[in-house]
C-alpha cells in the first residue's frame, strides 16, 4: 500500500526526519493560503500514486502566493497516468547544495532487509546502479537483532562522507530504518535528501509502501490518516466494481473469492487460485479472448462466496459469458466451486448450459462437481483438457455464440 | 531416492485441530505419509484420526522423536510456532499459512538459518515424494494425490501450490514421474528458492531433470539463472512463466504477496530472457512442458 507524498512525510515526520515547511491542499485557495504562511517561494506537487510527476507537469515552481493559486489550480485539472490527484502539496522551495539517496526495503535473495545509501540523489536509484555502481552501497540487517547505528554510519562513511555530513546522515538514515520497522513498510525511501545551503539537512521527496499484511496492525495509524480499509493503494484507485469482489470475498472466512480487476473485455472468468489465474489469464489472451475480469478462487471458499462471485463477474455490463477454469485443485472442492457458479447463474436468470461456456476444475471432489455440471448440460472438461485447451474453447465458443 | 522426504520421514502438524489442517491430516495420513503427533494450545490429550494432539511441539518430539513439522496456525500466531518448532529441533518447517508479514518471514528465516533448520514456504501446499511422503496439503485426497503425482526422474518447483500439482498432472499423464516435488510459496521471502534446492536435487541421483512454475515479481529466476550459470548444473530446466499480462500493469498485486512489477527486473518477459541466456528451456504452454522434458533426458 503506498502512501501518498504528503502522508509519507508526516510520517517521517513523526519519526524525527527533517522534511521542508509547507502543507497539503485541496483547492487553488487552500494552496495560496499555505503559500502565504510558508512565506518566499514556493514548490508545488501533484499528489498521485505514480512516478513520473515531474515530466508529466505535476510539479510547479511559484514566487507568490497568487502563483501558487495559480498553480495548484493547473495541477489539480492535470490528470497522470490516468489519475487525478488528491491534492497538491505546497512546500517551501529548497536551496540545493547536494543530493542523497537513502532507502531501506527487503532483500528477497538474503531474506534480510536492507539499507542502501548513494551521494548520487534525486535519479532513480535502479539507474544509479547500473551506471554509477560505486556511487551505491548497501549492507543487510539483522531482523532478530536490534538495529544499531553504527550500521548506517559504517555504510555512509563507506562512500569517503565525514564531518557533519556524516553525523547529519546516519541520523537521518537511523530514524529511516525505525520508520520502516515501526510501520511494517516494505520500502522506505527518501530521494532526494538534501543537503541546503546552509548544512542542513531535509527530505525533498520520498516513497513508503507499507505492507498489505501489516495493515491490520497498523489500524491506528491509517484511521489516523483517513485511509480505507478497501483503498488499496495499488497502480491504480479500485473500481466500483473491484471494491464489489472485495466485499464478496468478505462474506465469510472460509477460502478466498475475490480479489476481483476489471478489465474491459466480454468473457467474463471465473478463475483460480493464485498460479492458477495468472496462467488461465495469459491462455484466454493468446486465444485472442478479450478477458472482463481477473479475480481467484482458491483455499476452499463456500459455495455462497462462488456464488457471489459468479453473480458479480454476470453483473458487469458487456459480460454475455463466462469461463470457469481452475488448475487440479488441492483443498478447494469441485463440487462446492460447481454448486455455487450454477447457483449464481440460475440466481442471475440465466440457464447455466447457456451462460457458462466451459468449465474445467478437475480434483478434490471431481466426480461430484461432473455430476452437478451434467444435470445443468453445462459443457467441461476434466484433467486430460489442459488450461489452455479449456481456454481456447471457452474462447471458441463465445465467438460462435457472438 | 528424493529430497527432503521419503518413507522414513515423521513430522507433526502445528495447529492440527483447525478445519483445514483436521482434512490435511486425514489426506496425508491416507497417503501413508508419518503424521505422528499434532499440537494445538490447550488441546492436549485430544486425537485427530488417530494422531495425538500436544499443548507443545516438545511433549510431542519427546514422544514421537519427528524431524518435520507443518505449520497451519493463524498468520498473529505463526512466528511463535515456527520458533517453538525450530527450538525444539525440528529441522524441517513446511510453513503453510499465507499473510505473515514479510518481516516476521525474515525473522522465522534468520531464526532457521542460526539453527540448520529449513523452511518450505511460507503460503505454500508442502512437499511430496511420490509413493514415500506428502507433506502438506498438496495434492489433496490420497486418491486426487495418486492420479497427479508418479515416482520418476522429475524434480518440480514452483511458487504456487495448485500449479505443482496442474504440472504434476501434465507430466504424470505424460509417463513422466516426479523424485519430489515442492511448492515453495508465493511469499515474496521464502524458506528457499529455487536456486537453494538446486544443490538437493543435484545430489539426488533419481532426478535428471527440473520443471520450475514462475511468476513476475521477486529475484528468484535470476538467482537461479546465475546458479545454473556458475554451477555447471548436470540438470536440465524447463520453466514456465505464468502472468505475463501483468508486464502492463505495473504497481498491481495479483495472486501470490510476492507477485508484483515494481522495476524492469520484476517482468515476465525480463525474466524470461535470463532464464533463457541461461540455457533454461521456456514452455509456453503447460503442455509443452513433458516433451521439453523429453527432449533434454
Amino acid at each position: 500500500m503506498r502512501f501518498y507524498e504528503f502522508e509519507a512525510k508526516q510520517l517521517l515526520a513523526k519519526q524525527g526526519v527533517p522534511v521542508p515547511p509547507g502543507g497539503v491542499a485541496a483547492t487553488p485557495e487552500e494552496a495560496e493560503r499555505i503559500a502565504g504562511e510558508v512565506g518566499g517561494a514556493t514548490v508545488l506537487k501533484s499528489q498521485v500514486l505514480s512516478g513520473g510527476r515531474m515530466k508529466a507537469g505535476g510539479v510547479k515552481f511559484a514566487d507568490t502566493p497568487a502563483e501558487a493559486k495559480a498553480a495548484a489550480e493547473e495541477i489539480l485539472a492535470l490528470e497522470i497516468k490516468d489519475q487525478l490527484p488528491v491534492s497538491v502539496l505546497v512546500e517551501a522551495k529548497a536551496d540545493i547544495k547536494q543530493e542523497y539517496y537513502l532507502g531501506v526495503t527487503y532483500d528477497a535473495v538474503a531474506k534480510l532487509p536492507v539499507a542502501i545509501f548513494s551521494d548520487m540523489g534525486g535519479i532513480d536509484i535502479e539507474e544509479v546502479a547500473e551506471q554509477h555502481p560505486d556511487h551505491v552501497v548497501k549492507e543487510n540487517f539483522s531482523a532478530l537483532l536490534p538495529y544499531s547505528d553504527y550500521k548506517m554510519k559504517e555504510l555512509i562513511a563507506s562512500l569517503g562522507l565525514t564531518g557533519r555530513q556524516l553525523t547529519s546522515l546516519t541520523r537521518v538514515g537511523t530514524r529511516l530504518v525505525q520508520a520502516f520497522l515501526n510501520y511494517g513498510l516494505t520500502l522506505a525511501e527518501i530521494n532526494p535528501l538534501s543537503q541546503l545551503d546552509d548544512g542542513s539537512f531535509v527530505a525533498l521527496d520520498c516513497h513508503l509502501d507499507m505492507e498489505e499484511e501489516a495493515r491490520d496492525q497498523h489500524k491506528e495509524l491509517l484511521a489516523e490518516f483517513g485511509i480505507d480499509e478497501d483503498e488499496t493503494r495499488q497502480g491504480r484507485p479500485p473500481t466500483d466494481f473491484e471494491r464489489r469482489g472485495a466485499r464478496v470475498d468478505q462474506v465469510d472466512a472460509r477460502g478466498v473469492a475475490g480479489r476481483v480487476v476489471e478489465f474491459d473485455g466480454d468473457l467474463g472468468l471465473v478463475i483460480g487460485a493464485g498460479g492458477g489465474s495468472l496462467t488461465i489469464f495469459d491462455a484466454v489472451q493468446r486465444h485472442g479472448g478479450r478477458p472482463a475480469n481477473y479475480c481467484e478462487i482458491g483455499g476452499n471458499p463456500s459455495m455462497k462466496k462462488a456464488c457471489e462471485l459468479t453473480k458479480l463477474v454476470l453483473s458487469r455490463p458487456g459480460v454475455d459469458k463466462i469461463a470457469v477454469i481452475m488448475n487440479v485443485v488441492s483443498n478447494t472442492r469441485v463440487d462446492i466451486v460447481a454448486r455455487g457458479v450454477v447457483k449464481g447463474v440460475i440466481e442471475s436468470g440465466f440457464e447455466p448450459s447457456e451462460k457458462i461456456v466451459f468449465f474445467r476444475i478437475p480434483g478434490a471432489w471431481e466426480g461430484e462437481g461432473f455430476k452437478i455440471l451434467e444435470k445443468y448440460g453445462v459443457e467441461y472438461g476434466d484433467r486430460t483438457v489442459s488450461m489452455s485447451e479449456a481456454a481456447r474453447r471457452a474462447v471458441e465458443r463465445l465467438g460462435v455464440g457472438a | 531416492m528424493s529430497i527432503l522426504v521419503d518413507e522414513n520421514t515423521s513430522f507433526i502438524i502445528q495447529g492440527i485441530t483447525g478445519r483445514e489442517a483436521v482434512s490435511m491430516t486425514r489426506e496425508c495420513l491416507d497417503y501413508g505419509s508419518k503424521v505422528v503427533g499434532g499440537v494445538t494450545p490447550g488441546r492436549g490429550g485430544r486425537d485427530v484420526y488417530g494422531v495425538p494432539v500436544y499443548d507443545t511441539v516438545a511433549e510431542a518430539v519427546d514422544k514421537h522423536g519427528a524431524t518435520g513439522s507443518v505449520l497451519t496456525v493463524p498468520p498473529a500466531f505463526t512466528r511463535d510456532a515456527v520458533f517453538e518448532a525450530i527450538d525444539n529441533g525440528i529441522k524441517l518447517l513446511v510453513i503453510v499459512t499465507e499473510r505473515i508479514p514479510r518481516f516476521e518471514v525474515a525473522e522465522m528465516v534468520e531464526f532457521a538459518n542460526m539453527h540448520g533448520a529449513r523452511i518450505i514456504g511460507p503460503n505454500c501446499l508442502g512437499l511430496i515424494t511420490p509413493e514415500k511422503c506428502k507433506m502438506g496439503g498438496i495434492g489433496g485426497p490420497a486418491a486426487d494425490t495418486r492420479k497427479a503425482y508418479a515416482p520418476g526422474p522429475v524434480g518440480v518447483m514452483s511458487r504456487s501450490g495448485g500449479m505443482t500439482t496442474e504440472i504434476a498432472n501434465a507430466l504424470t499423464a505424460a509417463g513422466l514421474g516426479q523424485s519430489t516435488a515442492v511448492s515453495i510459496g508465493g511469499d515474496a521471502i521464502i524458506g528457499s528458492s529455487y536456486a537453494e534446492l538446486m544443490p538437493l536435487f543435484e545430489a539426488d541421483e533419481e532426478t535428471k531433470a527440473i520443471v520450475i512454475y514462475s511468476e513476475p515479481g521477486g529475484p528468484m529466476d535470476a538467482q537461479l539463472s546465475e546458479y545454473v550459470t556458475k554451477n555447471n548444473s548436470r540438470l536440465p530446466i524447463v520453466a514456465f512463466m505464468a502472468g505475463r499480462f501483468m508486464d502492463k500493469m505495473p504497481g498491481m498485486r495479483f495472486g501470490h504477496a510476492g507477485t508484483i512489477v515494481e522495476g524492469k527486473q520484476d517482468t515476465a518477459a525480463e525474466k524470461l530472457r535470463r532464464l533463457e541466456e541461461a540455457g533454461i528451456a521456456v514452455a509456453e504452454e503447460i503442455e509443452e512442458i513433458p516433451d521439453l522434458v523429453k527432449e533434454r533426458l
